[in-house]
């Protein structure tokens, strides 16, 4: 009986909510869900391998390629653990420059964050905002590295480039105006009805099943699990700033807004202190090309919650192991735990209410082209050029109606 | 005396013959060997009496004639015990730690996938993290495991 009016819905691995490929299928009955069985992997592009055929030098590029967004929080975990195994005595400037992108990171995170659970709760307007604020850290980003993502700023040994007094300044400034913008997002998130009643109640996780099932990051934060790498295990520049480790006991959505919104707070708190105290001198120090054997564990507070790498060198130039374990794999059984006899409306809620990443999780990269054993970095240009030469060959050419749009562009 | 020395004393002291096998190799951080055997006495004991509550992740490693796994086990404190052990090559087979941690599926699937152990007691389920398709008896964590190059016919 009970199984006869219950039925299976698959949805994804092209997720209707989500921008990256995961499957999942939610057993219901009428609107409640029975049971969600997640496939992940469809991003798995073998990362871990990968790092094992290059040199140690090479991985830090490859693994901030790990994630799109917690891309600094990849490269620092691995950087950490090859500086500890090599016993690399990294300057205090280079830690705090690398402690500074770490809390940007984490800035342009939650806010996009924010978007993204404002447009999946059907409130549109939140995201424009946020996201129009959130280019200003992405703008600082670009200005400090050069880059809005992937900053490259990681090596062993420390940091690649130094700031100037002048982006000192203009880092400050963009911190107060994001600092203005957030405190209007707590009082609307505290305020707005809309928002504390759809978000009140959904994806509910008790503070012992968050412990029990391994969250990690804002996700165990909002329900009172009073764990942040930053303080429990402090790396980088984090024992030399003050900061509040924000819990909550909402132990729903609405706590993880709440504490993604207050733990931006925090992290303009921290990149103040950082660009005050900031000490002069170098900023890396030279590291070996053979790193000796050992292995490291790393653990590093990333925006989603604890990003943890394991390093093992066999001695030479190419490490023996690499494993990365992103916050988002942590949090997988908790999902599974929160859509249990909810409704199915509740889902895409509930799922970016975790921040999840997919990418990071199955982890990925190594770009062969199919004809032949070399390796390439494709450019934007040959992808577009291959495109009009494969619609060309499929008998669809743009090139006329191209031509006749530049003529109007240029009238 | 500090944390991790406590603790390694601790374990020293519950297991005489770690005595040799436990490395406290800076703050927060020890390393830990145990023969399989005596893996899950060793396990509990950290799980129960020092609190290690919490598993980061598991770590595979392909050591040639065995396949070794790391346990990364971690107090809300922030301290960390690595917990290494190994099993035979031919037989590689584990007893799934899910009882203890629920978030073990997906780090035993992938030990399964990636590296090829048996890991008994874990339930049925999809495969992590490779594909559906995914050729038997192929491990790509494994050392001799080389990536085989797609063909240009293929994909097409």
């Amino acid at each position: 009986m009970a199984q006869s009016n219950s039925f299976k819905i698959p949805i994804g691995p092209q997720h209707p909510a989500l921008k990256e490929p995961e499957s999942f299928s939610v057993a219901l009955r009428g609107e409640k869900i029975l049971g969600v069985d997640i496939r992940l992997g469809y991003n798995h592009r073998g990362i871990e391998k990968a790092c094992e055929e290059r040199t140690f030098l090479q991985d830090v590029y490859l693994i901030e390629r790990v994630c799109g967004i917690c891309s600094h929080s990849h490269s620092t975990c691995f950087v950490q653990a090859v500086e500890e195994i090599a016993n690399l005595d990294v300057p205090k400037r280079g830690l705090y420059i690398r402690t500074l992108f770490a809390e940007l990171e984490r800035v342009h995170s939650h806010l996009l964050w924010l978007g993204v659970a404002g447009h999946e709760i059907g409130f549109d307007t939140l995201l424009m905002y946020t996201w129009k604020d959130r280019e200003v850290v992405m703008d600082i980003l670009a200005m400090l590295s050069g880059n809005r993502v992937n900053y490259g700023m990681n090596t062993i040994g420390g940091v690649r480039r130094d700031i100037s007094p002048e982006q000192i300044q203009e880092v400050l400034k963009g911190m107060d105006i994001l600092e203005e913008k957030t405190k209007y997002y707590i009082e609307v998130a505290s305020q707005e009805a809309t928002i504390i009643n759809r978000l009140s109640g959904v994806g509910v996780v008790s503070k012992e099943d968050a412990i029990r099932l391994g969250a990690v990051g804002p996700t165990a934060r909002a329900s009172g699990v009073d764990r942040d790498m930053r303080r429990d295990d402090p790396y980088a520049a984090y024992p030399d700033v003050q900061f509040d480790v924000i819990l909550d006991d909402h132990n729903d959505v609405y706590g993880r807004t709440v504490v993604r919104l207050k733990e931006l707070m925090e992290s303009y708190k921290i990149i103040r202190q950082l660009l005050k105290k900031i000490p002069d001198g170098p900023i890396a120090i030279k590291a070996p090309r053979k790193i000796p054997a050992g292995e490291a564990f790393s653990r590093y507070e990333a925006p989603r919650g604890e990003d943890v790498h394991y390093v093992k060198s066999n001695g030479t130039e190419k490490p023996e192991r690499v494993k990365v374990r992103a916050p988002t794999l942590a949090n997988v059984q908790v999902v599974k735990h929160m859509l249990k006899d909810r409704y199915l409306a509740d889902m895409p809620i509930v799922i970016a209410a975790i921040d999840p990443c997919f990418s990071c999780t199955d982890r990925s990269i190594a770009l062969h082209r199919h004809d032949s054993r070399k390796r390439d970095v494709v450019i934007w240009e040959t992808v577009r050029l291959a495109g009009i030469e494969w619609y060309k060959k499929n008998g669809i050419d743009f090139t006329a109606l191209n031509k006749r749009f530049m003529a109007r562009l240029q009238k | 005396m500090t944390n991790e020395e406590t603790v390694q004393q601790q374990l020293t002291a519950a297991f005489p013959f770690l005595a040799s096998a436990v490395r406290a190799v800076r703050a927060r951080r020890i390393f830990a060997d145990v023969e399989y055997p005596h893996f899950k006495e060793v396990l509990e004991y950290l799980i129960r009496e020092q609190k290690f509550v919490n598993l980061c992740t598991m770590t595979g490693l392909d050591e040639g004639a065995t396949l070794g796994v790391i346990y990364h086990l971690a107090t809300m404190e922030g301290m960390t015990v690595n917990l290494h052990t190994h099993v035979p090559k031919e037989n590689p087979l584990l007893q799934s730690v899910m009882a203890y941690f629920p978030s073990a599926e997906a780090y035993e699937r992938e030990l399964k996938d990636l590296l090829g152990f048996n890991v008994q007691g874990l339930p049925e389920g999809n495969r992590y993290p490779l594909t559906d398709d995914w050729p038997d008896n192929e491990f790509p964590l494994r050392k001799d495991w080389k990536p085989k190059w797609a063909s240009p016919e293929e994909g097409k």
